[in-house]
């Protein structure tokens, strides 16, 4: 019986069940983990922008407190529980959070019209709208406060166009000056003295310049004084009164009143600043437009550099070179250089791209701004390159290894037919390869998109003045420096004086970038599907 | 045992082999190899496995150059032309040579693309020409019928019997005077494999195939003439129904009656 029994358990090892369990197990770990961490960006990062309720707490000394009501937890003292308010108005209170034990709230409500305003500055103002006050708007003295407050934003709106399209001018005007600055520079440096017909032309021609750029400054110093005349009174939770410029006020909005549509439509507002719009406060609030966009341009240029050097290395590995020791080892290197730390691709990227190259190209083209630096400091093109150098060997191993697994007896049956080699690899092998490539610049697309260490030093930044594209030519910057995702979450999340405030914007943003290295490569996985249903030998 | 010169009186021949030594590396594939193809005949070349049947029609059209580390001695004349003299276009003499090989290869290309190839890589661009070649090359290798339908879907959804007919029709669509075929019926069912035979006792009007066979009565079947080859040396060489009849080796009488290989 017992042999029996013995038996069958060999039986059951020998099956390979148990390997399968182990296998099994060993898979759901992973997904359970890539799980869980989709799950918490999705949840923390969608629910964002949901306007939620704004609480009223009157507590058992008198005083009063408004606020979203962020977390419970235990006291760590252990006597109860206490919640988390967000309180906002930092410019009254200097927090804009705040603790309050859960014994100490007598009554607790949630009145319709508490407003919050998005502000420009100082983060959330919770409490009332009391008056609005528009001179030179004449608005009915007996309109409801809040309508009043309507009228007058809409006129605020559209005098900020005005002052906007003012700002505009006076760029252009700027970047004229800029460039009359940098010819006379140039006069200067090739020794042409200050009698000279073309440099006092220059002069001539920059006073008038400067003129109308006063005169518009001017202009817009009215427009802009105009515009902070016209102002709303609120209060806040204990009686003290506030007066903010409606310039100031981004948006108001009174979160207990709004329906579930109207909530939705408000959100779908967010979202839309959000995609759009440029960031607020420190980056904390408003939009990620130009880190959006500065991700995309990168990875774009990354992947323009990149996808060549990678196959044309691989297809002369594959080949061309003679296969034997040195071909072996250059391909564990390439292999290895995987295993490289970021930075350090960052630090050579800086001490060879931005100093070396960068430095020479300032040397021989830019000779007359220096010392003020124009490719020898960090850019969008440095750091686009340093990550060409940290993806490149992705693309070499793909492509080398879709090169290699391509049936022998097609190279011969296209060479027997009288093509050259180049003929074969241009018409028969790189076509074959290409889901294999497309792999491989898939990885290497998510994995640029991902990496922040080594731009940190070679051109990102917090808060861009420019965007790398623009209307201006040449159109593309590549000297510029730019925003990240990944910059921006590590900026807001570790860099930002207020971490509490900052926190929602973290996941927002780490959201937005999984979403886009995920748009990223569904194009590229869509493009490699239909190569591979093109090219891919079926089984016969 | 000496290496036995063709005896058979070839006037006219397309191939000569004379003298053919062939090295991988330091290793001999080929000894001294004396041989003269009849133009537009089948020649069969048989003998076991490694004696070099494979090695010796890849230097007929120097694919071996694709080999690193390899070295001819003797010469191979096309017509009278040194094969292997270093100012040959190697291109044009495998165009003149074509190839079929054992495993059918065609591109992962439509049916029509795979057809012309040799065409296009040509730089040949006249779509009237391109066509007519198609068709008239699917026709030589009587694939017309079974895939005029359908010249613009992928070549890699045809059958293992009509690939290598592709192949065949790929190789001929070049108008090439001399078809190497490397046991290409090795992978094919019975029933393929006749229509492939079929196939080349047409083709036999118009070129000169030189075929690898292991099959005896293929290559009884279909070759005017047959030569028996073992451990890198030429053995026998003569008309095939005298070969098959009274050989005049003890070794090839073994091999055909299958005593050995
Ligand atoms: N690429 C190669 N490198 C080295 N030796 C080879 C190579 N191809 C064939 N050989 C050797 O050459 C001999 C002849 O091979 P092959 O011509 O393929 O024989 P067959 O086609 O008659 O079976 C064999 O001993 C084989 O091992
Ligand atoms: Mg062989």
């Amino acid at each position: 019986m017992s042999n029996l029994h013995g038996k069958s358990m060999r039986k059951f090892w020998r099956t390979g069940e148990p390997c399968v369990w182990f296998t099994g197990a060993a898979l759901s770990l992973t997904l359970l983990i890539a799980a869980t961490l989709v799950a918490v960006v999705l949840v923390n990062g969608l629910g964002v922008f949901w306007p939620s309720r704004v609480a009223l707490l009157e507590l058992t000394d008198g005083s009063r407190l408004i606020g979203e009501v962020m977390r419970f937890e235990e006291r760590p003292e252990g006597a109860g529980e206490r919640l988390q308010l967000k309180i906002g108005n930092r410019d009254l209170y200097g927090l804009d959070f705040r603790w309050v034990n859960a014994d100490e709230v007598a009554r607790k409500s949630f009145p319709e019209e508490i407003v919050v305003l998005e502000r420009s500055e100082h983060g959330n103002f919770y409490g009332y709208l009391r008056a609005v006050a528009a001179p030179g708007l004449d608005l009915p003295a007996d309109l409801a406060p809040l309508e009043a407050f309507g009228r007058a934003s809409v006129a605020v709106a559209e005098r900020q166009r005005d002052i906007d399209a003012l700002g505009a001018r006076l760029a252009g005007l700027n970047s004229q000056l800029e460039r009359l600055r940098l010819q006379l520079l140039k006069l200067e440096y090739r020794g042409r003295g200050g009698e000279d017909a073309a440099v006092l032309d220059i002069k001539r021609r920059r006073t008038v310049l400067k003129d109308d750029f006063e005169q518009l400054v001017a202009r817009q110093g009215l427009m802009l004084a105009e515009q902070r005349q016209i102002r709303a009174e609120f209060e806040e939770a204990g009686g003290r009164v506030k007066e903010i410029a409606l310039a100031e006020v981004v948006r108001l909005y009174q979160p207990n009143a709004m329906s579930v549509p109207a909530k939705a439509w408000f959100y779908l507002g967010k979202l839309k600043e959000l995609l759009f719009a440029e960031p607020r406060e420190a980056n904390t609030e408003g939009g990620l437009f130009p880190a959006i966009f500065g991700t995309v341009i990168l990875v774009f240029l990354m992947t323009l550099v990149t996808f060549p050097m990678g196959v044309i290395a691989a297809v002369y590995l594959r080949e061309y070179a003679k296969e034997g020791l040195l071909v072996r080892i250059v391909r564990i290197a390439v292999n290895n250089l995987a295993g490289i730390p970021s930075i350090v691709y960052g630090i050579f990227g800086l001490g060879f791209f931005v100093y070396g190259v960068g430095g020479a190209i300032d040397q021989l083209f830019f000779p007359g701004r220096l010392p003020t630096p124009t490719f020898g400091t960090g850019g969008i093109l440095w750091a686009s390159l340093t990550l060409a150098l940290l993806t490149v060997p992705v693309v070499i191993v793909a492509t080398d290894e879709a090169l290699g697994a391509i049936p022998g007896g097609v190279r011969e049956g296209s060479l027997a037919l009288g093509s050259t080699k180049f003929q074969t690899l241009m018409r028969i092998l790189l076509p074959m390869a290409s889901p294999g490539i497309m792999t491989g610049l898939i990885l290497a697309m998510a994995r640029a998109a991902g990496e922040v260490a080594p731009l940190m030093i070679t051109g990102v930044v917090k808060l861009a003045p420019a965007l790398p594209l623009d209307g201006t030519f040449p159109y593309l910057h590549l000297d510029r420096k730019f925003m990240h995702l990944g910059f921006h979450i590590y900026d807001i999340g570790f860099q930002s004086p207020n971490v509490e405030a900052a926190k929602p914007m973290v996941f927002v943003t780490t959201l937005l970038l999984v979403l886009i290295v995920l748009a990223m490569s569904s194009v590229a996985i869509r493009l490699r599907n239909k190569m591979k249903k093109r090219y891919t030998y079926s089984t016969f | 045992m000496t290496p036995k010169t063709s005896d058979i009186a070839i006037t006219d021949p397309v191939i000569e082999a004379d003298k053919l030594h062939f090295y991988y590396g330091s290793s001999e594939a080929l000894h001294d190899i004396n041989l003269r193809f009849p133009r537009k005949q089948v020649t069969a070349l048989i003998g076991p496995s490694g004696c070099g049947k494979s090695t010796f029609l890849r230097c007929l059209n120097r694919m071996n150059d694709l080999i690193d580390n390899t070295q001819v001695v003797g010469s191979i004349r096309l017509n009278g032309t040194e094969v292997n003299s270093p100012n040959i276009d190697v291109i044009e003499l495998r165009r003149r040579v074509g190839m079929v090989f054992q495993k059918s290869n065609p591109f992962p290309k439509t049916i029509f693309e795979n057809v012309i190839y040799g065409l296009r890589i040509a730089g040949i661009k006249n779509k009237a020409v391109l066509e007519e070649t198609c068709e008239k090359a699917l026709r030589g290798s009587a694939l017309w019928d079974e895939v005029k339908d359908r010249l613009h879907q992928s070549a890699l959804g045809l059958s293992g019997g009509q690939m290598q007919r592709l192949c065949i029709a790929r190789a001929i669509a070049v108008n090439p005077e001399v078809i190497l075929m490397d046991e290409p019926c090795s992978a094919l069912d019975p029933k393929s494999t006749a229509r492939v035979e079929e196939l080349i006792s047409e083709l036999r009007e118009n070129y000169t195939i030189i075929i690898v066979t292991h099959n005896m009565q293929q290559a009884a079947r279909v070759s005017d003439h047959t030569a028996f080859f073992f451990e890198g040396l030429l053995v026998e060489y003569g008309p095939t129904k005298q070969m098959f009849l009274k050989p005049k080796h003890k070794q090839t009488e073994d091999y055909i009656t299958g005593r050995f290989g």
